[in-house]
């Protein structure tokens, strides 16, 4: 994974300046009594080790901003990396987010796919916020380098238990336009994913968990899937630890 | 404190600074002249330092070697001297909070030309005192207040007191955190409720549910998620501990009395963000002024208590026992307590704390119209109260109504909102205001304050301004009409506009809202003897006046006094234009 950190540098510093300086371009004027004043908080909502017949693995899925307000530089980052083998998922995102409503952000960048293979960049636009009733949502669109159009849907809940022992059914659900074979992607609805994770809030800022990932490939995708032998059906125990700072 | 009237003094002030275990040095010359008769000088250092609060070791920015600062002692007519020297590694400020003051000694950096004061600077703050009562002082930079920067001030009048006192003590009640409050202010950021540790649960789901139904307790849930509000938001910040004159619960500060003794209290609310309501059990309070204004007296069991404000009251205990001085915050996240005792080493029972109340569909104010969130579909209920409660000049009275009423909670119970109405068993507080005072005690509210002179000034105001106090909870942003300072449009009135700030509360926390320079007359319903204010407290959803007279002019700042609130940009300009030759 080292190697391929080193490997994909200038990519990604370049993924970082075009995310990036949009963002530092737009920051409006200062929005407190403290002139130019930002924030940052970084977070990781999953930190975990899936168990799951032999293919257990190791993955995650973490957001960070820097900004104030009305404007954020956003990263998104998760990934799956197999125990006993390579990464065999890793995304990040780079986007520059603006405040469009008292709930929503409006988000644009690029992301970076890291694995599968062949390697993709893309454009994205996101909507990301808090609905009615309390769910948070991250709605985004994909556009590769190769023209290809996809999309994910993600939502999650926190019901309380207790004011620390928090329960959080999850979504996730991707789209795709085109069918791109060698990435496992058939066209439409690729896969959903539905967890449930049970969390201790020993404080705010570290909470760990346990739970259960269900995941599910739907029609090419499922085809493309089991064409390679793989599961199209994947059931996983977790545990793991959410963080931020 | 053998000396009755100077019972709390520069002994206290270094007593406390020295069980305090402050190795600071305390420079403060009460008393030293050396100019006329009348000019009184005094050196105040600003450092860090260490405070221990309940035997606890924490951080500190400390004025003049203390938590709280030195009290001030001055008289009416006195020049003062102070000179201000920087030795932390920011700029720094001090504001004389509630004195009628020259702008530039006004001491907000950005303000009337002043400039904050640079690290290594000393800044000579001189000004001529036009005014008695109690205040007190504090930073405005940089959130130092929360940090321990703050400070009593107490004048006495050139003619008489207002009232004759055995003892006179202040008693500063204040909210410590071992956070750093840059750190505070960017968790609130990343996530709202952060500190909420009162938020509702799947366990009281079923508690309402059981007793008012599954259907009621759910639709009462479906409201507030529809609106993605959260009605137990009472305080954005807990984790504190609650001082009195910076002294922890433990600690017990402690004042002593003879049983018989006419003992008077300053109360001075220094809080970065805490609401209290203040109780002596046994001791009823007579309350003879606001704000450092005088009010003609009223007996109260208990009051709310605005951060910022001041109240003076005279307690007369006969029985050679000891009184506790409660004071809890509206969320109840602990208390501040303190003893009245005949002798050091006494101390009386420390009440129950009263159950946390639960925001109501009415402090949402929805008959403002000013809520631009979600759809306001099952709403009815709410506008119905919201209607009912906030309409009109009498506005800013509600709060007594619940306050003193044994039935206060029950009325909102019957318009219909659902879930929270105190059906069998007992009661539960609901609302804001609703402080669970008992049924027959008396609760301060501002429909009393009366002041003791009628208003100088008897003019209609010929302009009204409104003042929408807005912000998105969800995002921790807060403002005044919907624009955070930097980006606001300030307030400009004529020299000797007579003035209406009509202040509409569109959010669903209580902001007290302090003026610099100048006091408002509160519209409290007394008609030519309204009282004198420098912070109005606006209760959530609810529409609160005041008049003042423009006779000082200056750039002055003007802003909610919850120190996150106001650095997160709720805070604006009010110029009054210079006399015009």
């Amino acid at each position: 994974m080292k190697s391929m950190i080193a490997r994909y540098n200038s990519r990604q510093e370049l993924a970082f300046l075009a995310g990036f300086l949009p963002a530092v371009f737009l920051f409006g004027p200062a929005q407190s009594a403290e002139p130019g004043q930002l924030f940052t908080f970084f977070q990781a909502e999953q930190f975990e080790y899936r168990a799951n017949d032999g293919h257990d693995s190791l993955n995650w899925d973490a957001q960070g901003w820097i900004g104030n307000d009305d404007h954020k530089a956003w990263l998104k980052t998760e990934g799956e990396k197999p125990t006993d083998g390579r990464l065999e998922k890793g995304e990040i995102q780079l986007l520059y987010s603006r405040r469009i409503s008292d709930f929503f952000d409006a988000q644009a960048g690029v992301r970076y796919d890291i694995e599968p293979g062949p390697e993709r960049g893309f454009g994205v636009f996101a909507l990301q916020g808090l609905a009615p009733y309390w769910f948070e949502i991250d709605a985004s669109a994909f556009v590769s380098n190769e023209g290809e159009v996809s999309a994910r849907f993600e939502a999650e809940y926190d019901l309380l238990i207790t004011q620390k022992l928090i329960l959080q059914p999850t979504t996730e659900v991707n789209f795709a336009v085109q069918s791109v074979r060698e990435r496992g992607i058939g066209s439409g609805i690729n896969d959903v994913e539905l967890g449930l994770r049970l969390r201790y809030e020993i404080e705010r800022k570290f909470a760990p968990y346990i739970g259960i990932s269900w995941e599910r490939k739907i029609g090419e995708t499922a085809d493309i899937a089991q064409d390679e032998g793989e599961d199209i059906d994947t059931l996983s125990f977790v545990t793991g630890i959410r963080f931020s700072f | 404190m053998n000396k009755p009237i100077s019972g709390f003094s520069r002994r206290d002030a270094l007593k406390l600074a020295g069980a305090a275990g402050i190795a600071g040095t305390l420079v403060v010359y009460p008393g030293r002249r050396s100019f006329a008769s009348s000019t009184k000088e005094y050196t105040l250092n600003v450092e860090t330092g260490r405070i221990a609060v309940d035997g606890v070791s924490s951080n500190a920015i400390l004025m003049g070697g203390s938590v709280p600062a030195p009290t001030m002692r001055w008289r009416e007519g006195d020049e003062v001297v102070v000179y201000a020297t920087n030795r932390l590694d920011v700029p720094t400020s001090i504001h004389w909070h509630g004195l009628l003051i020259e702008g530039v000694m006004d001491g907000a950096p950005g303000f009337n030309g002043f400039v904050a004061i640079q690290p290594g600077e000393t800044y000579t703050y001189r000004f001529k005192l036009r005014q008695a009562g109690t205040y007190w002082y504090h930073s405005h930079s940089a959130m130092q207040e929360q940090q321990g920067m703050y400070g009593a001030i107490v004048i006495e009048p050139s003619g008489r007191e207002p009232v004759r006192a055995d003892r006179d003590y202040v008693v500063v009640l204040s909210d410590h955190t071992q956070e750093d409050p840059k750190r505070v202010l960017s968790n609130l950021k990343a996530d709202a409720g952060y500190y909420n540790y009162g938020k509702r649960t799947l366990i009281d789901f079923f508690r309402d549910a059981s007793r008012d139904g599954f259907n009621i307790a759910l639709k009462d849930r479906l409201d507030w998620g529809e609106m993605r509000m959260d009605p137990t938001d009472l305080a954005d910040v807990t984790g504190y501990t609650f001082l009195v004159n910076g002294r922890g619960p433990q600690d017990n500060w402690t004042a002593l009395f003879k049983p018989g003794e006419r003992v008077r209290l300053r109360f001075i609310n220094a809080s970065a963000m805490s609401f209290f309501d203040v109780r002596i059990p046994g001791l009823p309070m007579t309350v003879f002024s606001a704000d450092g204004q005088n009010v003609q007296p009223v007996r109260v069991d208990e009051f709310r208590f605005g951060v910022g404000e001041t109240y003076d009251v005279i307690v007369l205990p006969r029985d050679d026992k000891a009184f506790t001085i409660f004071a809890e915050p509206i969320d109840r996240s602990g208390y501040a307590r303190a003893t009245l005792a005949p002798r050091e080493g006494m101390e009386a029972a420390i009440p129950e704390q009263r159950p946390r109340t639960i925001l109501s569909m009415a402090d949402m104010g929805m008959a403002h119209g000013g809520m631009d969130h979600g759809s306001m579909t099952g709403m009815d209920h709410g506008s119905m109260a919201g209607g009912a409660m906030s309409g009109g000049a009498m506005a800013g009275m509600d709060h007594s109504k619940m306050g003193g009423a044994p039935m206060a909670g029950m009325d909102h119970g019957a318009m219909g909102h659902g879930g929270a109405a105190a059906e069998g068993g007992e009661r539960r507080p609901f609302g804001w205001a609703d402080a669970s005072t008992p049924p027959g005690a008396k609760a301060l509210d501002y429909a009393d304050l009366k002041a003791s002179t009628p208003n100088p000034d008897g003019r209609e105001p010929n302009h009204e301004i409104e003042v929408r106090l807005t912000g998105i909870m969800e995002r921790y942003m807060w403002n005044l009409n919907g624009r955070p300072f930097g980006k606001d449009e300030p307030i400009r009135v004529a020299y000797g506009d007579r003035v209406r700030l009509k202040f509409v509360n569109t959010t669903m926390m209580a902001h007290p809202m302090h003026l610099h320079g100048m006091f408002v007359e509160l519209e409290n319903g007394q008609t030519d003897r309204k009282p004198r204010k420098h912070v109005v407290v606006v209760p959530p959803g609810k529409t609160v006046s005041a008049v003042l007279t423009a006779n000082e002019p200056g750039d002055w700042p003007f802003h909610c006094h919850l120190i996150y609130h106001m650095e997160a940009g709720m805070m604006t300009r009010f110029i009054v234009e210079p006399k015009s030759a």
